[in-house]
């Protein structure tokens, strides 16, 4: 079988493909060393849990161990292919750092418990602040990593059975400006498009969005397509020159915090001229007036001074957009971590629906996620919405959840959204919240300003709770942390960024004493002693397939109707939701039939201001009139409160790298991705650089007003005028759960307290920063990885590879041998 | 048209005070970042109204301040450390509340005057001064809506939270 190096090809080789055409299979395999295939016993279905792309495959055991990992060919999304993080990525799971028992603090240190002692711990504090000083006192922050089921039971218990306001996923700082733009736009979650549209676009925008490196997968089925006949063109807009910048026919590269103003350009140029569907304008939307005069007194020559890109550039992308016969658009951090997050991410939803071009195989909309699945903290309600979709600001809506969760509707606090992230640490910063139950993230590495997260989690008044595979930055904070089972060694589903539900099945036991999420979450209920208005237990369900049932109940009639899904038939491959009688094998677009699920009775969302975020209230959003149709909202531009000046003369940017997730929890302890880039770096244009008679591997000091960061330079291909750092690294690795002596590593010492208001997403792309230089390099090249978008403008930076320990199977079976 | 003036110069004024009340607010809250950002970004459009009123004064021979009055730096400064050294304590977030209250009163207020003028002009047929009105008035409707939604989304933690 061909093998091939995925730490130096990551992307793996290409099965050109034509529009239209069926996109090939290539199976892509990776074994413990010395094991082949028919040395497997058994192969437990699953799919890929380190990006939210939610590639099929199956888990491969010997002897009840997991022993490796292989795509399945049949799967809509990945048709067999994986990404390097998942081939390798399986092996952190026996890494000897897991966690294996509970701590619990004893006189300042955490030692090792049994799970009774830290579980009455935990539903001991809660009762007690719940008499003291009742449900406002807790909260909860979940993650984007967890499963469906364990999603849904989370959220019954705070909303339905604790009754608190406070809970909100890691989701907040990946996509809730995704939820947020489809909301406004749509009023109502819901991934229009379809990776399928892949294989029909003609033209293809990337909007802030570097899928080479965050969904490799994706990315390999665009490179097909621009490998095979009639290839799509593609746009992006980002200020990198990343692996989709290369291969762009159109690279704009605005100044970060300008994104407003250029989609505002490339609206006014396509109204300029008339690259619009009247027709459709007329017969599904409401609101267009609104954005003809907002984007009139945009000068597109104007604006690309302001975002500093060439004018016949903007007008070229807006040629090819305006041209597209069939469009697709995908926007991911660039446009939600920056500020105007929602506004800025809501015009390229005005753009296909100005164009007319939504629903038809090939014009879609992927407002992607972050992490494998955050779709369904959305979609439960554990992230700051109600669940299945559910309007807190409906009464009915709370009335029919109640109904389904047997409780009086009093009990669902609605009184505003619930609270989200950022809030809940402000709220446990000047005291309020008591208790943080933190469950699948590390906010003390991925959070902004880590030097006030950190001083808040640390306080001795607040009960800090972690839930997790390893003791990381955050646990080391806590007073109790409890060891959770990972993926392969629980079951449960999960809904990847277009929709498609997938099953995981548990491949192996997890190790030690620890437990799946959701084991414990029912535990720490039971002990609660939550109960139902007919004094039954409030989570009625011991295992994962019947809170599916459960959850399958909740969702129907709602816009992610699950009611046409089982255990069973996701046995036999993913399945996109809605998913009931109607349409029992799913469906592949929202909106085809260009009716969208804003009626205001039956709307997930009223809408907010953009600027302001305030919520509309019910009769604002009525005199609207968007019974059935999508709502254009227009967007004023707005500068980014912090701006490069004299003391602080670089835009800094933050991101991260194809070859680590998140905080490095488990990719950092996996050999071939560790090795890939095992240190932080920060990038710096060849101009800049020059300027300054710095070079490849200096060490260099990057402050804010908030801290610092040291690390080595990587002189790339990034705009002039901006800097870049990854946001992987923390220091469980290094000094514990914080930096000594003003060392800093995490990109998040240095980011501001701020966040977009109408989606609370906090802001990573826009801050103000100094650099120098502490220490001229010995030669030795920064740690970068040289084959992704932080590639060196140097020619001898030795390549990134992986050699002999890196070398996946890799088998192309072509369009007549897939499924 | 001796009351145009007036109703100008009471604008004038309100939507000057408006502006103060807005940053005051963001200064005295700096602990808590979206009402210190928004605070001042709001501040900025009932400036921006401010000028529009003196310029369109001044073809009328009504002399009114174009600049707005920007807080004496120290004060501001001082009411900004304070609100740091406050920020680890629950109790201001019920004096929150309060000066909520009190914006989104003014912004009422600055709302009817916008009202009154608006209906003027259009009884005296004045296009100039209707712009205005038009360019204006939203952006105090959403000044307003922003008082009430962020007074409504901070209640019940002040009120309820010890």
């Amino acid at each position: 079988m061909p093998e091939r190096d995925r730490i130096a090809e990551p992307w793996g080789a290409r099965t050109p493909y034509a529009q239209g055409a069926p996109w090939p299979a290539r199976v892509d395999m990776y074994l413990e060393d010395g094991l082949a295939e028919d040395d497997v016993e058994r192969w437990a279905p699953s799919a890929t849990i380190l990006h939210s792309n939610g590639d099929g495959l199956d888990i491969a055991v010997k002897d009840d161990r997991i022993v490796g990992v292989r795509g399945r060919a049949s799967d809509r999304v990945n048709r067999g292919r994986l990404d390097p993080k998942d081939l390798f990525g399986w092996q952190a799971g026996h890494h000897a750092d897991r966690l294996t028992r509970p701590l619990i603090r004893r006189g300042g240190r955490l030692v090792e418990t049994d799970w009774d002692t830290a579980m009455d711990a935990v539903a001991g504090r809660t009762a007690e602040l719940l008499r003291e000083r009742g449900p406002s006192s807790i909260g909860f922050y979940t993650s984007g990593q967890l499963f469906l089921e364990e999603y849904y039971t989370l959220a019954l218990i705070g909303h339905g059975g604790i009754g608190t306001n406070h809970m909100d996923g890691n989701t907040r700082l990946c996509t809730a400006t995704a939820a947020a733009a489809l909301k406004e736009s749509f009023a109502c979650d819901g991934q229009p498009g379809s990776y399928g549209d892949v294989d029909h676009a003609d033209v293809i925008a990337l909007y802030g969005h570097n899928m080479a490196e965050t969904q490799t997968v994706l990315w390999s089925r665009i490179l097909d397509r621009l490998a095979g006949p009639n290839p799509p063109g593609i746009v992006c807009v980002d200020p990198r020159r990343t692996p989709v910048a290369a291969a762009a026919d159109v690279h704009l590269a605005p100044l970060p915090g300008t994104n407003v103003m250029l989609m505002n350009a490339l609206l006014h140029h396509l109204l300029a001229n008339d690259w619009i569907d009247r027709d459709y304008i007329e017969a599904h939307t409401v609101g267009f007036e609104e954005l003809e005069k907002q984007v009139a007194d945009c000068d597109p020559e104007v604006a690309a001074l302001v975002c500093g890109v060439p004018a016949a550039d903007l007008f070229e992308a807006a040629r090819l957009i305006g041209g597209a016969e069939r469009l697709l658009s995908t926007v991911l951090q660039g446009f939600y971590q920056s500020h105007q997050a929602t506004a800025a991410a809501v015009q390229v939803n005005n753009i296909h629906l100005v164009r007319g071009r939504l629903g038809a195989p090939g014009s879609g909309i992927l407002q992607m996620n972050g992490q494998p699945t955050a779709q369904n903290t959305r979609e439960c309600g554990a992230d700051g919405d109600l669940t299945a979709f559910r309007n807190w600001a409906n009464d009915a809506h709370v009335e029919d959840l109640a109904r389904v969760w047997n409780i009086d509707p009093m009990r669902i606090p609605h009184y505003s959204a619930p609270t989200h992230a950022m809030k809940m640490l402000r709220y446990a910063e000047e005291g309020s919240i008591r208790f943080l139950y933190v469950s699948g993230t590390n906010p003390a590495v991925s959070l902004p300003e880590l030097g006030r997260i950190r001083d808040i989690l640390a306080q001795e008044r607040l009960f800090l709770v972690v839930q997790d595979l390893f003791l990381t930055e955050t646990a080391q904070l806590a007073d109790v942390v409890l060891p959770a089972a990972t993926w392969g060694e629980k079951t449960g589903t999960f809904t990847n960024t277009d929709r498609t539900v997938h099953l995981s099945e548990k491949a192996v036991d997890p190790p030690g004493e620890a437990r799946s999420d959701l084991d414990i979450f029912i535990d720490y209920a039971r002990r609660l002693d939550l109960r139902d208005k007919d004094g039954e237990p409030l989570v009625k369900w011991s295992g994962p397939e019947e809170a599916f049932e459960a959850w399958k109940e909740c969702t129907a009639g709602r816009p992610c109707d699950y009611t046409g899904l089982s255990y069973e038939k996701l046995r036999g491959g993913g399945v996109q939701w809605p998913c009931d009688e109607e349409h029992p094998e799913g469906t592949e677009r929202l909106y085809a039939d260009g009716r969208f699920w804003s009626a205001p009775e039956y709307c997930e969302s009223y809408g907010r201001d953009m600027v302001t975020g305030a919520p509309l209230e019910p009769d604002e959003y009525k005199s609207m009139n968007p019974y059935g149709k999508a709502i254009i909202k227009a967007a004023e531009y707005l500068p980014p409160h912090e701006q490069p000046d004299d003391d602080f003369p670089f835009a800094l940017t933050t991101g991260r790298t194809l070859y680590h997730f998140h905080t490095r929890t488990k990719t950092g302890r996996v050999p071939q991705l560790e090795r890939a880039a095992p240190q932080v770096w920060v990038e710096m244009s060849a101009e800049d650089a020059k300027e300054r008679g710095w070079g490849e591997g200096d060490l260099l000091r990057v402050s804010t007003p908030r801290g610092h960061v040291d690390a080595r330079l990587r002189v790339g291909g990034i705009r002039p005028g901006v800097v870049f750092l990854p946001f992987h690294y923390g220091y469980w690795d290094t000094t514990g759960h914080a930096p000594e002596g003003g060392r800093g590593r995490a990109a998040n010492e240095l980011t501001v307290t701020e966040w977009d208001p109408a989606s609370k997403q906090p802001l990573f792309k826009t801050a103000a920063a100094r650099l120098e230089r502490l220490a001229v390099g010995d030669g030795t090249p920064s740690a970068a990885p040289t084959t992704t978008g932080s590639w060196p403008v140097a020619e001898d930076v030795p390549p990134t590879r992986g050699g002999e320990a890196a070398m996946a199977s890799e088998e192309t079976i072509g369009p007549e041998g897939s499924a | 048209m001796k009351r145009v003036a007036m109703a100008l110069k009471e604008l004038h004024r309100a939507e000057h005070d408006l502006a103060g009340e807005l940053l005051d607010l963001s200064d005295r809250h700096k602990a808590d970042h979206e009402l210190f950002h928004l605070g001042r970004d709001l501040a900025r459009w009932s400036q921006r109204h401010v000028r529009g009123i003196a310029e369109i004064g001044r073809g009328r021979g009504v002399d009114l301040d174009p600049v707005p009055k920007e807080d004496a730096a120290i004060l501001a400064a001082v009411r900004r450390k304070g609100a740091e050294l406050l920020g680890r304590h629950h109790a201001p977030a019920v004096l929150m509340l309060r000066d909520l209250r009190r914006v989104h009163r003014m912004a009422a207020g600055v709302s009817l005057d916008w009202e009154i003028l608006a209906q003027t002009a259009q009884a005296l047929n004045d296009r100039e001064l209707l712009g205005l009105a038009r360019a204006c008035h939203p952006q105090t409707l959403r000044q307003l809506r922003w008082a009430n939604a962020s007074l409504k989304e901070n209640a019940a933690q002040a009120m309820v939270a010890e």
